[in-house]
């Protein structure tokens, strides 16, 4: 890598190499490795099939999040096959010495929400986990991925792995938000604007006056959405804001340590000069909040906006793919977004669970009522989440709102645990993804923030949050 | 892994571009903790209506003569980086994609698994989809079809290897790394203790 200006990505690229191989490939140090129960189940076996043990297992912290069920949280799992798999991470934890988090404790939850809650995500380090919104650890100046489960094994086995160095892209965010407007619509912008295959083979970069000035929550927000334009990691330079929220948790360091880490933290930033390979400038003042209409993330618009029509796109391809994603989706080209009914609300997972979140959707459900037929539930990212939201009243509001409070888990964003919707069940979702079948088969998702979600819980239809009155 | 070296197959062709791992693998099957006998519900939403078999897809578990050549849309595999995607398609017989791009992770799993992803011009993968049958060989970097001159395609060295000597990717490292792992973490350790919790 050339002396000078360099940024941030190739500053913690360059800090992990452990051997270059030359052409941008480098086996490469993780320094952290999170495990939930789905992608890690074949990686122990692999390893116990080759009689080796997990090099350091200091460094790898085991949760369970996508299969748990969110409610009877006390009771066995009544779904044999997710009591099963949950019940594996536990023994293959024990057996190679890995430390999990009890279902019943306080800091169990979502992977991708106590990893930075406990501290274990932290500035300048590597971390990977077996899941694609591992992109969400960005958000502190940490080089983090999603990995496959053979990648886990690899890191359980001997904490590298071998990779090729990405391009550069700055996504530089200017102009403050509207009233109304949140990190999800940003996020949900870029990547209508870069495509859902766009940033592939890139890591990203946000950066600019607008991600400065964002809360640790927001920044998550944008960071794990990054997958979502086809990119593995998405960054953010860790600040003053990313060191408040830090100190003091159970695994960032601490006394001395602490001193010394953040001397080194602050030196990860791009520096001025550094060059990108691709740079896209957002103008965050002139955002509505935004919905998706599709079966991508990137099949997004303002909510003012109307279904596209499919003999409007450019090529035969964009027009094959908005006409099957229409069609599954049971819309009507030219129709109003706002027109769309809703059956269900789901305000949760990896991308908007947080307490920032769950604040901005109470705020909206707060002495109003989900409408008539209707389901609406809210699944805090992590117990620490829920025991915050209770402290504050949240569950409250939501409970007199008609919503139902469920207990810490992936749930609805992925839909292999108790909650899933019916085929042609249409949901106004915070998660991350509208794929065919992603709630369940046959169910239409549409992706947006906490807020517009809790708008359209009480009106049954996608609503311009900013048209009811906090 | 069972190298790969050259193969010659019926191709089977699904154009959609954005096919992401979900749909390859519908989450719900997700757990089931094993690795082998997946293919049954590989694009399992696809090939079934409301559970009943529908007939027409080209990937159908159980096919009598399965096609082991897939030339897929551009961005095939976005999405989750649930390997389950690959052990599926290599379960029904794929061992090689030929798509214009690829989900990131889902590249990678691929080449865990013997499974070769082919990255070429969309322009080329139309003229590839009439041919009906395809010959790959790693050996000179071709894709051959009947009527046609042979297009060039690259991967990493290291993967290439991997694939052709059917090599594990975990037991490559420890045994060519091992020294460079122990040096590293010597200088990380001096560098940031705290990542280093436990003695030596």
């Amino acid at each position: 890598m050339p002396d000078g200006p360099r940024t941030l990505y190739e500053k913690l690229w360059s800090s992990h190499v452990v051997r270059d191989e030359g052409d941008g490939v480098c086996v490469i140090y993780v320094d952290r490795h999170l495990l939930h129960e789905v992608s890690t189940p074949q990686a122990f076996e692999g390893l116990r099939a080759k009689g080796l043990p997990v090099r350091r297992p200091e460094t790898h912290l085991a949760v369970v999040d996508h299969a748990i069920p969110t409610r009877n949280r006390g009771g066995p799992i009544s779904d044999p096959q997710a009591a099963a798999q949950i019940a594996l991470l536990e023994a293959n934890c024990r057996e190679f010495g890995i430390e999990l988090i009890p279902v019943q404790d306080v800091r169990q939850g979502i992977v991708h929400v106590i990893g930075p809650e406990l501290g274990f995500t932290e500035p300048g380090i590597t971390l990977v986990c077996g899941d694609s919104h591992t992109t969400t650890h960005g958000a502190f100046g940490a080089l983090a991925f999603g990995i496959g489960a053979s990648e886990c094994e690899s890191v359980m086995a001997a904490n590298v792995l071998r990779q090729t160095r990405a391009k550069t892209l700055l996504v530089r965010v200017s102009g403050a938000f509207a009233p109304g407007v949140a990190a999800k619509d940003l996020i949900l912008a870029i990547v209508g604007r870069l495509g859902g295959a766009g940033a592939t083979g890139y890591a990203i970069e946000y950066a600019g006056p607008t991600i400065a000035a964002m809360s640790m929550a927001e920044r998550m927000t944008v960071c794990n959405m990054t997958i979502e334009a086809g990119s593995r990691t998405g960054l953010i330079a860790p600040d003053e804001t990313t060191f408040a929220w830090l100190e003091g948790r159970p695994f960032a360091p601490q006394g001395a340590d602490w001193d010394r880490a953040i001397a080194g933290w602050r030196a990860l930033p791009s520096d001025s000069g550094a060059v990108f390979d691709q740079t896209l400038e957002i103008d965050a003042a002139t955002l509505a909040p935004q919905v998706t209409w599709g079966s991508s993330p990137d099949q997004v618009a303002a909510i003012g906006g109307r279904v596209p029509d499919p003999a409007a796109q450019g090529s035969e391809a964009a027009q094959r793919k908005t006409a099957r994603a229409i069609d599954y989706m049971g819309l009507t080209p030219g129709g109003a977004l706002e027109d769309i009914a809703i059956d269900k609300v789901f305000i949760g997972s990896c991308t908007n669970s947080r307490i920032e979140d769950l604040r901005a959707a109470a705020d909206i459900a707060r002495g109003r009522h989900v409408a008539a037929g209707v389901g609406a539930i809210v699944v805090p990212g992590s117990g620490q989440v829920k025991r915050q939201a209770e402290a504050e009243g949240l569950d409250k509001v939501f409970l007199a709102a008609g919503f139902e409070w469920r207990e810490p888990g992936c749930s609805l964003c992925v839909a292999m645990n108790d909650d899933r919707l019916q085929p042609g069940e249409r949901c106004a979702s915070t998660s991350n993804r509208n794929f065919e079948g992603r709630q369940g088969p046959g169910a239409r998702t549409h992706l947006m923030s906490p807020a517009m979600a809790a708008a359209a819980a009480v009106t049954g239809r996608l609503t311009d949050v900013r048209k009811l009155a906090v | 892994m069972e190298p790969l070296v050259n193969l010659t197959s019926r191709v089977a062709v699904i154009p959609e571009a954005d096919i992401d791992t979900d749909t390859i693998f519908p989450a719900r099957f997700l757990l089931l903790t094993v690795k082998k006998g997946l293919g049954r519900y590989a694009f399992h939403d696809r090939w079934t209506v409301s559970g009943v078999e529908a007939p027409g897809f080209p990937l159908i578990p159980g096919a009598a003569d399965p096609a082991r050549i897939l030339i897929a849309g551009r961005n095939f595999g976005c999405g989750s980086s649930r390997e389950q995607a690959v052990w599926a398609l290599h379960d029904l017989g794929v061992r090689v994609i030929l798509a214009a791009s690829f989900g990131e992770i889902f590249r990678s799993n691929c080449f865990k698994s013997g499974v070769l992803p082919i990255v070429l011009p969309q322009a080329d993968l139309d003229r590839l989809q009439t041919a009906g049958i395809l010959t790959i060989d790693l050996a000179t970097l071709t894709v051959a079809a009947p009527g046609l001159a042979p297009l060039a395609f690259e991967i990493e060295d290291w993967r290439r290897e991997a694939l052709m000597n059917g090599w594990d990717d975990v037991l490559v490292l420890l045994k060519t790394q091992a020294d460079a792992i122990a040096i590293f973490e010597a200088a990380r350790r001096a560098a940031a203790p705290w990542l280093f919790p436990t003695a030596p």
